[in-house]
């Protein structure tokens, strides 16, 4: 029982450590696509503390068994969000990429300090 | 034993975010976050996720990857170094970490199934799916019926960064010219892939069928199997080349898909209005409800599928038919 | 089917449903004709939402048939009707201006698609507003968000890449925060319904995660309403955009997400009386920091569209300034400007986009003399400039009016906060003024910037022009009659007070 608890406290902590690890990534890092592969990151720890909340202790995949009574499920809520957050997730990276994809094109480099200076 | 192997994976992931933030060279980062989101998919389904599972599976380190490897191949694969602006960073992000940290101290105990996550809503659809759907897997008759609404946003968020990447990329669809550049022949001369990938490429298809109808009684529905019979065709495009894969599902017939998918969507919703009930409402489709329901949510899941597999064929084809360096006036 | 039943639904789908259709439109035109035609409807359907409102109804609707909780809720209130007209109002408005600005800009091959990511934005913000959900609203907010960076990208200024790049980034961190934020108080509560979450929340309000929870949704919102010190996507952002984009942005764009704001702070987070102090209290030296600050930038910027943009971050300042007063007349006021801030912008842009289509360069200085080969659009522009500064015979003057009256209802802290506000709108005069002297100052030599893009040297009477003159009598008109807002403005001030329990 204690070790299960750790879980709940480690999932969450390596929750807040990836998000601060993609956000740094973001922040801090001049190359257009090095910040959108920090937003991935930092999306997808968002993911994982959602789909943290919804195991239940002793549960399973919540995918109804007919015959079994007394069975525990987990949460099927937090999964429905977080299927529709992967595809916004995606959708806004192709679109970032795009973006990225012209900015070379028309400027020639995709640091963000070069093109700053450029304009 | 599972618990250990928890622990294990999300150390794991924070080494490999860790990697991915730290290399300078680009293409490194993209397969290392390839890897990163496959470690998570895995611990998803240690969650009792599965259909999140599959869904990051798929679209995380399937889809994700190839773009952003198209991406690549049309800008740069090394980072420059650059220190400024850490500091700030630093801070900032030391901030937010304390912030959330600060919340860990009450919040419910991981699994505890009295949690208030578990109670209210979470019970209804549990105790109910079966008598008022007709089939078990929770997730989708969430996703599909409860919740619709926010799954047709979710195909017209897939619809705009579609249109998005056409317009900015600038891609003619329709009978204009097609920006094609001249080297597309992709890996013909290359025996191994080309052998192992045809054979694969059906059963791909075909498993991403399976997916698609077999949503409602265990993992899958259109987002997965939308994105699996993607990567069906953009490996026959890695391997055949852009020309032979534009010939074989043109652009018109991608753009097509997302729209017919989309609208069919959308169009459900609004039959079910005209019947009588609320935009969505299955129900009174019929005269069974939950045969209405079961057939609303086959349609709709079909719409699904049908755009996301539509828009990640469009966005690849997007990015992959353009060479680095092109101008682009019109041919 | 009986429509007034449907129309929360109605109002989303329309444009919703019609932007795939817009794709399919090849020909010339014709996705310009169709998008207007769609954004007519909307405005129609916001129209007949606001009447029923101000008969007294407010309008509930389940998607899908599911109960709320179960499924999602649509809730439309007095609040929601005003922000509703807002959005298709500028949507119907800029539309219809749009058609030389945009062939001036865009190619037509590529038309189809950048309409039918307008009528997304639409359908995006409207989602935004109709909806009780909290997950429902990430989604909406999501849509419109990206439909904004389509259209912001679109146009021939290679500047608008990286702008548009640093809003995706800075937009995307707002929108997961919010969904932290949304993650926390569903951890806690159980749900996602809005009025359900007030009710659930109530007993546990202090608990950390609550606390954290309300901090990470004020931020992202925050960040994507332009709040100072987070504003910084936003002028370029404005500058660079194809110039009818900036129209109708400029007009609601940032709105929506004042209103997910306030609705959310006082929905769920209500009953707390001293956590709500503490939001005042924060609030509150925020928003006249960016009143001061923005207005003292914008005095001393040299771009046309930049300075206006700068402005419109001072405004965003003015509507949160009234909402920290928690008080009746303070809402009020807040909702108010709203509504006449959109119109006051709304206008500007629209005669900056006119003056687009003749002048290359919107640099102020190159556009001396102007105003002597566009007579009408430079008296438009002030008209609109004085509805901005808030000079009695306008619509600006009655919101401002507003939100000084509910300043100096608080007492002696207020001698300051009108203070700020008399200056700022001074600093406003400021600004506008420099433009004006400028359009109607006579050079010892010749005009401004070459026409590159239009050869006609004079005037020409399109649709822009006509929307713009429309745009300037509304002004007018709400200036001298403001029953319409002002009314649903207090009715939303009601619903934002009230307590519920």
């Amino acid at each position: 029982m204690k070790l299960f608890e750790f879980l709940g406290y480690y999932n969450y902590w390596v929750f807040a450590v990836l998000l601060m690890i993609g956000f740094y990534a973001v922040i801090a890092k001049a190359n257009l696509i090095k910040k959108l592969i920090g937003l991935s990151l930092f999306q997808s720890a968002v993911f994982l503390m959602y789909i943290s909340m919804d195991k239940v202790e002793g549960g399973t995949a919540p995918i109804i068994k007919p015959d079994a009574v007394d069975q525990l499920y987990s949460n099927p809520l937090p999964q429905v969000l977080i299927l529709t957050a992967i595809v916004v997730g995606v959708s806004t990276l192709a679109l970032g990429l795009a973006i990225v994809v012209r900015i070379k094109e028309r400027y020639g480099t995709i640091e963000e300090n070069e093109i700053l200076d450029a304009d | 034993m599972t618990i250990i192997f928890a622990i294990f994976l999300l150390t794991m992931l924070v080494i490999t975010a860790v990697a991915i933030v730290q290399s300078s060279n680009l293409f490194v980062s993209v397969m290392l976050t390839s890897i990163f989101s496959l470690l998570m998919s895995i611990n998803f389904f240690v969650l009792d996720a599965a259909d999140v599972a599959l869904t990051e599976a798929a679209v995380g380190a399937g889809i994700t990857t190839v773009i952003f490897l198209s991406a690549l191949a049309l800008t740069a694969t090394q980072e420059k170094p650059n220190s400024s602006g850490r500091g700030i960073a630093l801070v900032v992000v030391g901030l937010t970490a304390s912030l959330i940290i600060y919340a860990t101290f009450d919040k419910p105990r991981l699994g505890d199934p009295n949690a208030p996550v578990h109670q209210h809503v979470a019970p209804y659809y549990l105790d109910n799916t079966m008598e008022q759907m007709g089939f078990p897997n929770v997730v989708t008759a969430v996703l599909s019926s409860y919740r619709g609404y926010d799954t047709l946003g979710e195909v017209f968020v897939v619809f705009a960064a579609c249109i998005g990447v056409l317009f900015i990329l600038d891609a003619r669809t329709g009978t204009g010219p097609m920006y094609v550049a001249r080297q597309m022949t992709g890996l013909r001369h290359h025996l191994i892939p080309q052998v192992v990938a045809r054979i694969l490429v059906p059963f791909i298809v075909l498993f991403g069928l399976y997916v698609q109808f077999h949503g409602e009684y265990g993992p899958g529905g259109g987002f997965q199997a939308g994105a699996i019979i993607a990567t069906a065709f953009i490996l026959y495009a890695l391997i055949e080349g852009e020309q032979a894969a534009l010939r074989a599902v043109p652009r018109s017939a991608q753009l097509g898909l997302v729209i017919c998918g989309a609208l069919l969507f959308g169009m459900v919703g609004v039959l079910c209005m005209i019947m009588g009930g609320e935009f969505l409402d299955y129900s009174v489709l019929m005269e069974n409800p939950v045969t209405a329901r079961q057939i609303g949510i086959i349609v709709i899941e079909a719409g699904v599928g049908m755009a996301v597999c539509g828009a990640m064929l469009s966005i690849f084809h997007a990015f992959a038919a353009r060479s680095a360096g092109d101008t682009h006036e019109t041919v | 089917m009986d429509f007034a039943q449907h129309l929360p639904v109605l109002q989303v789908i329309i444009p919703l449903l019609a932007a795939p259709l817009i794709v399919l439109l090849q020909p010339r035109g014709f996705a310009w004709a169709a998008t207007t035609a769609t954004a007519f409807f909307s405005f129609a359907v916001s129209i007949a939402i606001a009447a029923r409102i101000l008969a007294g109804d407010i309008l509930h609707y389940e998607m899908g048939g599911w109960f709320a909780p179960i499924g999602i809720e649509l809730r439309v209130d007095a609040f929601s009707a005003i922000v509703l007209l807002i959005i298709s109002g500028a949507a119907a408005i800029s539309l219809v201006a749009a058609r030389t600005s945009i062939n001036q800009q865009i190619e037509h091959h590529r038309q189809p698609l950048f309409y039918a990511a307008w009528l997304l934005a639409i359908a995006g913000l409207v989602g935004m507003v109709v909806t009780a959900d909290a997950f429902n609203i990430f989604v909406f907010m999501e849509i419109s968000s990206l439909a904004g960076y389509i259209l912001i990208a679109g146009g021939p200024d290679r500047r608008a890449l990286p702008a548009v790049f640093k809003y995706l980034i800075i937009g995307t961190i707002g929108a997961t925060f919010y969904l932290i934020g949304v993650g926390m108080i569903y951890m806690m509560t159980g749900t996602l319904n809005l009025d359900d979450m007030a009710q659930r929340v109530v007993g546990i309000e202090d608990q950390r995660p609550i606390l954290v929870a309300a901090a990470f949704v004020f931020i992202g919102l925050a960040l994507k309403a332009a709040l100072f010190p987070l504003h910084v996507w936003l002028p370029n952002a404005y500058t660079h955009a194809p110039h009818m984009v900036t129209v109708f942005l400029a007009a609601c764009g940032t709105k929506v997400a004042v209103y997910v704001l306030l609705r959310f702070q006082f929905t769920i987070f209500q009953s707390f009386a001293e956590h709500l102090l503490q939001f005042a209290l924060f609030l509150m030296p925020l928003a006249l920091l960016g009143i001061t600050v923005a207005s003292l930038v914008a005095m001393f910027e040299g771009h046309l569209k930049r300075m206006l943009a700068f402005s419109s971050v001072a405004q965003i300042g003015y509507i949160l300034l009234g909402a920290s007063l928690m008080s009746d007349s303070g809402f009020t006021a807040s909702t108010l400007h709203m509504f006449n801030h959109a119109l006051a912008k709304g206008a500007l842009f629209l005669a900056v986009a006119k003056f687009a289509t003749q002048y290359a360069d919107l640099r102020i200085d190159s556009l001396e003399g102007a105003a002597r080969s566009m007579p009408l659009t430079s008296f438009a522009f002030v008209i609109a400039g004085l509805s901005l500064i808030g000079v009695p015979g306008t619509a600006g003057f009655i919101s401002k009016w507003q939100l000084i009256m509910a300043i100096m209802e608080t007492g002696n802290m207020g001698f300051i906060m009108v203070g700020i506000v008399v200056i700022s709108s001074l600093i406003a005069v400021a600004y506008i003024w420099r433009v004006v002297e400028t359009l109607y100052a006579i050079p010892t030599d010749n005009i401004p910037a070459s026409a590159t893009n239009v050869n006609v040297k004079s005037e020409k009477m399109d649709l822009l022009l006509v929307a713009l003159m429309f745009t300037v009598a509304m002004n007018i008109y709400f200036g001298l009659v403001p029953a319409l807002p002002f009314t649903l403005a207090e009715l939303s001030s009601q619903i934002l007070l009230q307590v519920k329990f």
